[in-house]
């Protein structure tokens, strides 16, 4: 049985703007911004709900699958 | 819900920051905390804190559009937050922010006068001549006042525009402060090792 959500917060570093719109919008303060760099997901924490993907203004975050390492079964 | 914190009130602050420049245009002064606080912060200890935190404009945007739905909230075109466009506006900003030093200092030796206008979009010159009684200060200090209300004017506005076309913090995908800040903390972590997730 999964006791993770499936689903977790992928950021694209390559685009992110680290502006932290998706670090004010999580409900588990499990998003934050690298050194000013890029958003980085605490990915274990993560609920998958998309709070951040939704609010980030340039889509730099998507939802996708669990795999084992992150967590999915522990 | 997440405990509100003292510095999620900061949008209020911009709000304050364009009232009190309307009354009198020496308060745009005040603006220069949001110009040095951000660079201070990405220089000397490598964050961009300002806009994950503390910038007023920003939480603006999102109390305007996620609050108060004003934006179509629809994808930000692509060219918006391209490196290219991104750091072109930063150096357009950066020659604007000059020419704005170059006139008060213009005003400041008498080679030209106080001009009492806001420009709007570089180039719509509006009269703002009630906010200042002349002779108050020095005129190079006005002319400052002036031009950098102008400027942060302009680039709120901008933000407003592109938050009702697009999303609510688009303006954040090409903010020049947001640029600078972040090209500055990636260059001081250049030698760190990133985290996985
Ligand atoms: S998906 Fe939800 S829990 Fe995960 S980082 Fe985004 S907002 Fe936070
Ligand atoms: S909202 Fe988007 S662009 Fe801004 S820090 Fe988060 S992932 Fe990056
Ligand atoms: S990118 Fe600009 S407007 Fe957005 S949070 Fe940072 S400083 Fe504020």
């Amino acid at each position: 049985m999964s006791s993770r959500p499936k689903l977790i917060a992928n950021v694209n570093r390559k685009i992110c703007v680290a502006c932290g719109t998706c670090v004010t919008q999580c409900p588990k303060s499990v998003i934050d911004v690298w050194r000013g760099s890029f958003a980085v997901v605490a990915l274990a924490q993560c609920l998958g709900c998309g709070r951040c993907a939704a609010a980030c203004p340039i889509g730099a975050i998507t939802l996708r699958e669990r795999v084992k390492s992150e967590g999915e079964t522990l | 819900m997440k405990k509100k914190r003292w510095y999620d009130y900061l949008w209020m602050w911009t709000i304050l920051y364009f009232a009190l420049g309307f009354y009198n245009i020496l308060f745009a002064w005040l603006g220069m905390i949001d110009f040095l606080v951000p660079l201070l912060l990405a220089i000397f200890w490598g964050n961009k804190r300002f806009c994950n935190r503390y910038c007023g404009r920003g939480q603006l945007l999102s109390q305007l559009g996620v609050k108060m739905k004003c934006t179509r909230n629809v994808a930000t075109p692509r060219w918006l937050y391209s490196k290219l466009f991104r750091y072109g506006f930063l150096v357009f900003f950066l020659a604007t922010f000059g020419n704005m030093i170059y006139q008060t200092y213009l005003v400041g030796s008498c080679a030209t006068t106080l001009k009492e206008t806001a420009t709007i979009f570089w180039t719509l010159q509006v009269p703002w001549n009630w906010a200042y009684s002349r002779g108050a200060v020095p005129d190079w200090i006005a002319q400052f006042s002036f031009g950098f209300y102008s400027l942060m004017l302009t680039s709120a506005l901008l933000g407003v525009i592109v938050m009702a076309l697009y999303k609510p913090r688009t303006w954040c995908a090409f903010c020049p402060m947001g640029t600078m800040t972040q090209a500055i903390c990636q260059y001081k972590s250049r030698r760190s090792r990133p985290p996985q997730s």
